[in-house]
């Protein structure tokens, strides 16, 4: 999960970087508060979790706290790639006279953090690896062992940095590998790391990136900068038909039936596993198909999960049909996707036969689940057809009902009898 | 023969009183030639018993009642507790460790893995299936209970490695209906810090002389495929390689992870695109669909004899 700016900031700050005088604020007047504190030239920066703020007018800068307050009026309500800033930042403006650049990443091939330091900063590290690879040094760490000063030291001085620059960055570089673990980060970086002209050092900008399987036990520092559990800092905010997805999925603890994403097709997806997904999704646009929606069975959910998560594919708009595709499983059991994709089709006045496109889940109790399939004559597969095939046939039959036919065509009784039903 | 594991191999379950483990306790004792489990650990249960096989409250008890060293661990606690459990195990001297669970953070994950180097232990996963030898062993919930394990996996001449669990089983029961059977089939896990990458296997399958050819299955995100493209490159691999990329959709969608944990796209190299081009390059045949492989791992095979 992404952090704010002023976010970051306040996470390098605790983890004892200097960083320049600033503030948060979220109306013009706050803003002109803040910069009178200051003091003296201020930077407003617009606080939006996407990049090219610079380039879209989201940072301006300003010599009187009027001057800030104008700029915050305009850049509170710019919108930034499809973003609305959460509020500024005030930062003072700093007599900075070199910059440089520090940052940690995970390296997935090592498998250790890898902490990377330019005498080149302000602009994109990749860019400087590129063009200027003599200005970029790296070095990876352990996580069984305490990060040393010495680690820091080292990996400055190996760009020629030395004097009292070298002493100064030292403990700067060895907090921000810390911090990195302390932190579970998956991105920490400072850049630019600001030289002032009295020769001492301050964070100028910051980049913070948690790992979300962290969260849980990193409670106390996201309680710390305000950060709501509802949060989820995606790249894109989820839409009200995920976060349906969401809560679907939070019905109990058994299994995974969500992880929603949203599309705008017509061809309702019910699919799994997390691989399976993956092939599936791309099965179905390789055939010329539409998903209406990315999502995840596995892990063995229950018949109500199941249920709920067909539903919520089966009611969103646009959505003339679904199909129920899974590789082989071998731990969720077809005939619980079976039940629960049928109740849902049933409980919502569909005929299972008529909505189902196809269902192609084979392993763990397919017999079971065929028959119960076979029951309300749903077009089924087993693992002979296989995951490509499935897809093309959910296709072929989308495509071959015509643009016409929507939720309404739908309404038709099931040939089962109702009792029969509600024990599906 | 196999890579990892054989018939001989002893291991223990971490976690044994879990509802999960309790099933993959029942699915590896049951196929091929039945695992040798030989204990169970979960803390404040000694004495109880899983299928027969004795739980006990620490790894050490297990080692002492066992009377020797123990091969491996597949590890089933909460994401909180799992890098304990494997420091446990390793310094007990296991030196295969399939780690189940999912959501650990890649901190903690750096740390188990750094600790198995320095022990000479190997780890699998973590958020993997495991590891099955067919008709021989299975050492983790690979394939399911063992008569649907049955169905998908056959021995052969062929080495699968995987990031997804499911798809180990899809693709290996595709092969399987062709003819092909598998040496030994590998979940490595989806994560984006794995225990064991492609090209960390392939030294093993190299030397193994039952396995004629690779079949990997892999996702965007992270270098992994790249490290395998350079590993077959300066390493004059003798075994063709045939892989499936899936989520090629992801490609449109930086930023977002989907399927696994692993799989979002941080940069260029990290895109399906870019993967397969990667691949591509050292020769390895990337197929458009799964139905495709057996044909292409046929001709490939035969283009070696």
């Amino acid at each position: 999960m992404r952090f704010f700016e002023y976010e970051s900031r306040a996470i390098v700050a605790k983890a004892g970087i200097p960083v320049t005088r600033h503030g948060f604020a979220k109306t013009p007047e706050e803003v002109r508060t803040i910069a009178a504190e200051i003091g003296g030239p201020v930077v407003i920066k617009s606080q939006v979790l996407t990049g090219g703020r610079m380039k879209a007018g989201g940072v301006q800068f300003a010599d009187t706290p009027e001057e800030a307050e104008g700029h915050a009026r305009h850049v509170l309500e710019l919108e930034i790639g499809g973003h609305m800033p959460r509020g500024v930042l005030v930062d003072s403006k700093a007599a900075v006279k070199h910059e440089y650049y520090a940052g940690v990443v995970w390296d997935g091939i090592r498998k250790r953090p890898v902490m990377l330091f330019s005498d080149m900063g302000g602009i994109d590290i990749e860019e400087v690896a590129e063009q200027h690879p003599d200005h970029v040094a790296r070095m990876h760490f352990s996580t069984l062992r305490p990060f040393a000063d010495w680690q820091a030291k080292q990996l400055i001085a190996s760009l020629g940095v030395s004097g009292s620059a070298l002493s100064r960055l030292t403990p700067i570089l060895a907090r921000l590998a810390r911090l990195f673990l302390d932190y579970d980060m998956t991105l920490a970086e400072i850049n630019p790391l600001g030289q002032l002209d009295d020769g001492s050092f301050v964070a100028l900008d910051a980049h913070m990136d948690m790992e979300n399987e962290a969260r849980p036990r990193q409670k106390a520092l996201l309680h710390e900068l305000g950060v709501g559990d509802e949060e989820t800092r995606q790249a894109r905010e989820p839409t009200p038909f995920e976060l349906a997805g969401e809560q679907v999925d939070a019905q109990d603890h058994r299994g995974v039936a969500g992880n929603v994403t949203e599309f705008d097709g017509n061809l309702g997806l019910v699919i799994g596993a997390g691989g399976g997904s993956l092939t599936l999704f791309d099965a179905v646009r390789a055939h010329g198909g539409d998903p209406a929606n990315y999502c995840e069975i596995g892990g063995n959910p229950s018949v109500r999960k199941a249920k709920g998560l067909a539903k919520l594919v089966l009611s969103k708009p646009g959505v003339d049909k679904i199909a129920v595709m899974m590789s082989i499983v071998s731990n969720t059991r077809v005939d619980i996707v079976a039940r629960g994709v049928i109740k849902a089709c049933v409980e919502l006045g569909f005929d299972p036969a008529e909505k189902i496109t196809i269902f192609r889940i084979p392993g763990a109790w397919e017999e079971e689940g065929f028959k119960i399939l076979e029951r309300y004559g749903v077009d089924y597969a087993d693992r002979s057809v296989s995951l490509h095939e499935a897809a093309r046939r959910a296709v072929e039959k989308i495509q071959g009902t015509g643009a016409s036919n929507g939720a309404g065509d739908g309404f038709r009784q099931t040939t089962g009898d109702v009792g029969a039903e509600t024990d599906v | 023969m196999s890579i990892l594991l054989d018939e001989n191999t002893t291991f223990i379950v971490q976690g044994i009183t879990g509802r999960e483990a309790v099933n993959l306790t029942r699915e590896c004792l049951d196929y091929g030639k039945g695992a040798k489990i030989v204990g169970g650990v979960t803390p404040g249960r000694l004495g109880r018993d899983v299928h027969g096989v004795p739980v006990f409250d620490t790894v050490a008890q297990a080692v002492e009642h066992h009377g020797g060293p123990i091969d491996g661990s597949v590890v089933t606690v909460p994401p909180a507790f799992t890098k304990d459990a494997v420091f446990e195990a390793l310094e007990n001297d296991v030196k295969l460790v399939v780690i189940v669970t999912e959501r650990i953070p890649r901190g903690d994950v750096a740390e188990m893995v750094e600790l198995a180097a320095e022990r000479g232990a190997r780890i699998i996963g973590p958020n993997c299936l495991g590891i099955i030898v067919p008709d021989v062993i299975k050492m983790g919930g690979i394939g399911g209970p063992a008569k649907d394990a049955a169905k998908s996996y056959r021995p052969g001449p062929v080495g699968v490695i995987s990031r997804s669990g499911g798809m180990t089983t899809e693709m290996s029961s595709t092969l399987s209906a062709a003819g092909l059977g598998q040496s030994t089939a590998v979940s490595i896990g989806g994560d984006a810090i794995i225990g064991s990458t492609y090209a960390e296997l392939m030294p093993l399958f190299e030397a193994d002389e039952e396995t004629q050819a690779i079949v990997i299955y892999t996702e965007p995100g992270g270098r992994m495929e790249a490290e395998l493209a350079r590993w077959v490159t300066e390493n004059n691999s003798r075994l063709p390689i045939v892989a499936f990329m899936a989520g090629r959709f992801m490609d449109e969608m930086p930023g977002m992870s989907f399927g696994h944990a692993g799989t979002i796209v941080e940069g260029k190299e990290d895109t399906a695109s870019e993967k397969i081009a990667r691949l591509a390059e050292a020769g390895i045949v990337v197929a458009e669909e799964i139905s495709e492989i057996p044909t292409i791992v046929k001709e490939k095979m035969g283009a070696r004899v």
